[in-house]
């Protein structure tokens, strides 16, 4: 090895680590506005102001919160699992974290652009689930118990429906690489796969609010049934990991559904010649105003709708979505084939 | 699926209540003590033998049918009455807007009386609470258990022998003690600021 | 598979709902037997709040039981009140004038909507529907604030007086009422835009918690609950107390008997409930708001004044020659102004009496003088001035002082007998029974509180559900657990 590789090769890891320093801090503010976000959106629709105290129009809020939380009792349950009690949101948290490598939030910048990204992200999605439940295992507290079985059972069979939806995407672009994803989108004649594939878009909404257990299918915890679900006898930090995880969550899915969906940092060729100035913006505003608009959606569905109950919320995804998924990805097969 | 609005104006007139308590009379002779006019509606005074007789013929004949229990409790006339207790039901029927009283009277020695749950569901809990706190047994109820005060209270607070004042601190229910000395162990851990 | 079952013993997962607990609406507990998220079976708990208002009631006088009813339903204090009210003045024989009875119909029909309101926002929150809890809110705030117009308290009113009510309405509440009336109608509406039609609403509510007519009447069932099932059966229409026989409405029924009409039921009876408001507004006569029977009901404080009125500079001071330390003034004093120890003369710290004459009104022994001017003076000059004669505005103020105290705390002498009578508090039928012994306080006071029977028709309407149609049924029977348990 010669020197010269082994600079470039340094300049390489730095760059690297410069980056994922970016992405956290980007993540975890982020985490910190989007509680804020969405109490303002939640509170402007409910009439009321939301946060108004800590700061200027309440904009210190999250901070508060978050000393707070740190500097709560940490309470364990005696009978809880000691091990795995410590474990499971450390699970929940990094499996959220690790998503955003590779999530590329404009064309150059992108932590680990591998093949199969698609993938991956599943795949650690799926190890999230792990830290619900054993965290619902480990609190020896039946209400935790309940909530952990719900929302395993709700977040495998929601993500077979998600998975089936973005196949779809995949038989369009032709590749599992996110980055290929949003470079074939750019290309097509819709500028986006919103609107080709606009079933496998809406039923990846749908999935996604179930993945993340929000409103209306915050079945795993229904304050109102369940008091707070698989985590409902942790406090203090270790809440706080719960709580940054699933926003890091919706975080990721609202970057996926803008990366498969909405042409990530792109526009649509036909708005950048209406108004050729606009391809001066950076990709990455693009990005953030897709997921931001992605994610003030979920905040209002959460503030319109009721709550499903627990069957109900499986025979959606059994019954519905995934055989629409599945006829989703016959249909897109054949129209490949036959075009 | 579907909300009617109702005037609600006409009903079918039913018995007048004299000629009720004159069907109660002929009914069960032997039973009627005595017959008074409250100021909201008859009382008629039975023994407590067959009173779930005479309530079953109040609630299934077609000409009374008082299928509302209204309410169910008990008074205790203590040295004002013999017998002591009195159980009182409250009946109404809603199609033809007629209300009666039934006394069934309970001595004091052996408070037992049957049960009204058979022919009315929601006297379930009315008993309970009478058992609760008069101490009265109705025979037949499924699930005679307290129900307002704890499983372990001693005593049947309504009665009228029983102080209005509780006991010395020390005397206290079991449970009181507990928690009051769990909240002294607790003292140490205030936080002094 | 019995094979199997012998293996793994399977038994239901026994969950304790309660009594701390957000859907509970207060502290009920119930027990349930899971079977996977099917309810196998359900055990209510209660008594949570227990505090004996039925034995408190036997020991105190007609007028003092009042306040305690305010405590019973907290959510729509009105209505109790009323309900208590309309008993004890049936059992007196006395009547409210027109003009009371009108308002207090207004005011019971307010409590309603306001009851409803916090009903729904419960509800939906239970089901999940977050916003429609705060615009309830925003509705309920401006009805609480109503009340507080008209007599100073927003929950706990204790408004409505034995014989009429505590004071008379303005015509700037008048006015503000009707402007309330006007604009709640399409506040309805919002509600109903949000849950209405709403298909995961619909999914959640009907066919849930079913009961047949027959079986809701046989478990005793009242108020909207009973009506959902399709009995129009209304205490406001089958025996009409104050001036619901001049007022029109109609009582809305439903046919199915779930979760989802008594739902309906309760939306249109708060409509109802706004017509009533405002035919009350316009048929107000005008006339006395108590009735005319000094022996049953209280006497007008005016002539009192001269004494209890906080502008008047007077001073309370203690006679040691008479005072024989029973310690009835230390205990009467509010703001513990008074000292001493028992059989020694008491004595009055002149800097922390409000002069509101409570120990005078208890003192057995006339050791109490007024001082009239006495205000900041100092303890010999008081014991000087006390051996002064009265003027006799005030002798006379302290003679209606003493017997206005004695009049409350020994009640009106009630005629002998004993009388059941229901009120249609937004709940159901609020029944109060009455034995009377012909003393001041009633022998036996005996309250049917809706929430209690309703309570108890949980496990019927639970069992074979799932876990979260247990929430939508505590909330689609409406119960108060201070109510319940008394």
């Amino acid at each position: 090895m010669t020197p010269d590789t082994f600079i470039k090769f340094g300049i390489d890891v730095l760059i690297i680590v410069i980056k994922i320093a970016v992405v956290l801090v980007i993540g975890l503010l982020h985490v910190a506005y989007a509680t804020y976000f969405e109490r303002k959106v939640i509170g402007h629709m409910q009439v009321r102001l939301g946060p108004m105290r800590v700061g200027p129009h309440g904009l210190l809020q999250p901070f508060a919160d978050g000393i707070k939380l740190f500097f709560k009792e940490d309470l364990i349950p005696e009978k809880a699992d000691k091990v795995v009690f410590y474990l499971a949101p450390v699970i929940f948290m990094a499996s959220a974290m690790v998503n955003l490598a590779f999530i590329p939030f404009s064309h150059n910048f992108i932590i680990a652009d591998i093949n199969i990204g698609l993938l991956f992200i599943f795949a650690i999605a799926g190890i999230g689930v792990y830290g619900i439940f054993i965290s619902g295992w480990a609190s020896n507290s039946k209400y935790a118990f309940i909530g952990g079985l719900r929302s395993s059972a709700q977040v495998i069979s929601y993500e077979i429906a998600m998975g089936f939806s973005l196949v779809g995407v995949m038989i369009m672009a032709g590749s599992l690489n996110l980055t290929e994803i949003v470079r074939a989108q750019e290309n097509s004649i819709f500028g986006m796969y919103a609107i080709p594939q606009i079933v496998g878009f809406v039923i990846f909404v749908i999935a996604a609010v179930a993945e993340t257990n929000r409103t209306p299918f915050d079945l795993p915890e229904a304050e109102s049934e369940l008091v707070a679900g698989y985590f409902v006898e942790y406090t203090g930090f270790r809440f706080a990991l719960f709580f940054l995880g699933e926003y890091i969550a919706m975080f990721i899915m609202a970057s996926l559904c803008t990366v498969c969906f909405l042409g990530g940092w792109t526009l649509p060729w036909y708005v950048l010649k209406v108004l050729p100035f606009l391809q001066h913006v950076p990709g990455i505003v693009w990005f953030l105003i897709k997921v931001y608009a992605f994610i003030f959606f979920y905040y209002w569905i959460r503030a319109t709708v009721p709550r499903y109950r627990y069957d109900q919320l499986m025979s959606i995804g059994w019954k519905i979505l995934i055989p629409v998924a599945l006829a989703n990805i016959l249909v897109t097969g054949l129209v490949k084939i036959l075009l | 699926m579907a909300i009617v609005l109702r005037k609600v104006l006409s009903y079918e007139k039913g018995l007048e209540p004299p000629e009720i308590v004159e069907r109660i009379k002929e009914k069960f002779p032997e039973e009627v003590i005595e017959v008074t006019e409250s100021k909201d509606r008859i009382s008629v005074t039975v023994k407590s033998g067959r009173i779930i007789d005479i309530c079953r013929y109040l609630h299934d004949d077609p000409f009374l049918l008082f299928d509302h229990l209204q309410d169910l409790t008990a008074v205790d006339y203590l040295k004002k009455k013999e017998p002591r207790f009195e159980v009182i039901y409250n009946l109404y029927s809603i199609r033809y807007r007629n209300k009666i009283r039934l006394k069934a009277q309970v001595p004091e020695e052996n408070p037992r009386i049957r049960s009204a749950v058979p022919l009315w569901a929601g006297a379930n809990w009315h008993e309970r609470e009478c058992f609760d706190m008069f101490g009265i047994v109705f025979k037949g109820h499924p699930d005679l258990r307290r129900i307002l005060l704890p499983e372990d209270w001693e005593g049947h607070p309504l009665r009228k022998d029983y102080p209005l004042k509780g006991p010395e601190p020390e005397n206290d229910w079991p449970g009181y003690i507990e928690v009051l000395n769990k909240a002294k162990e607790l003292k140490e851990f205030e936080w002094e600021g | 598979m019995d094979q199997v079952e012998k293996i793994f013993e399977t038994r239901e997962l026994n969950v304790n709902m309660g009594p701390q607990h957000p859907a509970t609406h207060g502290v009920l507990r119930l027990v349930l037997d899971l079977d996977g998220e099917t309810v196998v079976n359900v055990t209510p708990y209660v008594g949570y709040l227990h505090r004996g208002i039925e034995k408190l009631g036997e020991s105190l006088s007609y007028f003092q039981a009042l306040p305690l009813t305010d405590r019973m339903d907290y959510v729509s204090a009105m209505s109790n009140n009323i309900g208590y009210v309309v008993a004890v003045e049936k059992l007196f024989g006395i009547e409210a004038p027109e003009r009371a009875k009108f308002i207090r119909t207004m005011v019971g029909e307010m409590s309603r909507i306001s009851n409803h309101l916090l009903w729904l926002a419960t509800h939906a929150l239970d089901i999940g529907a977050m916003t429609v809890f705060l615009y309830c809110f925003r509705e309920r705030e401006w009805i609480l604030e109503l009340f507080e117009k008209i007599c100073g308290a927003r929950l706990t009113v204790t408004y409505p007086r034995i014989g009429g009510v505590r004071n008379d309405i303005t015509q700037e509440f008048l006015e503000s009422l009707w402007k309330f009336t006007e604009e709640f109608p399409s506040r309805i509406l919002e509600y109903e835009t949000l849950i209405d039609q709403n298909r995961m609403w619909l999914k959640r509510t009907i066919g849930i918690g079913v009961i047949s007519a027959e079986e809701a009447v046989n478990w005793g069932l009242t108020g909207p609950t009973l009506r959902g099932s399709g009995v129009p059966y209304d205490v406001r229409k089958f025996t009409p107390y104050d001036a619901y026989d001049r007022v029109e409405f109609d009582v809305p029924v439903g046919t199915e008997g779930d979760t989802y009409d008594r739902y309906r039921c309760r939306m249109i009876e708060m409509r109802q409930s706004n017509n009533i408001v405002r035919q009350c507004i316009e048929k107000l006569p005008p006339g006395p708001i108590m009735a005319d029977a000094p022996k049953f009901t209280l006497h007008p404080k005016d002539a009192m004044f001269p004494i209890t009125h906080p502008t008047k500079e007077h001073a309370f001071y203690i006679d040691e020659k008479v005072c024989k330390g029973c310690g009835m003034c230390l205990r009467a004093c509010p703001v513990k102004a008074i000292t001493g120890e028992k059989k020694k003369p008491h004595k009055i710290d002149q800097a922390i009496c409000l002069q509101c004459a409570n120990c005078l009104a208890v003192c057995k022994f006339k050791a109490l003088k007024i001082v009239p001017g006495g205000k900041g003076l100092s303890e010999d000059k008081l014991k000087e001035l006390a051996q002064a004669p009265l003027p006799e505005e005030i002798t006379k103020a302290k003679e209606h002082l003493v017997e206005h105290f004695t009049f409350i705390k020994r009640g009106p002498r009630a005629p002998e007998g004993d009388l059941y009578v229901a009120t249609e508090v937004p709940k159901g039928e609020l029944g109060f029974y009455f034995v009377s012994d012909g003393s001041g306080k009633p022998y036996r006071m005996r309250v049917r509180a809706p929430s209690f029977i309703h309570a108890g028709v949980l496990p019927r309407l639970c069992v074979g559900h799932l876990v979260a149609d247990v929430i939508a049924n505590i909330g689609t029977i409406d119960i108060v657990l201070g109510e319940c348990d008394r």
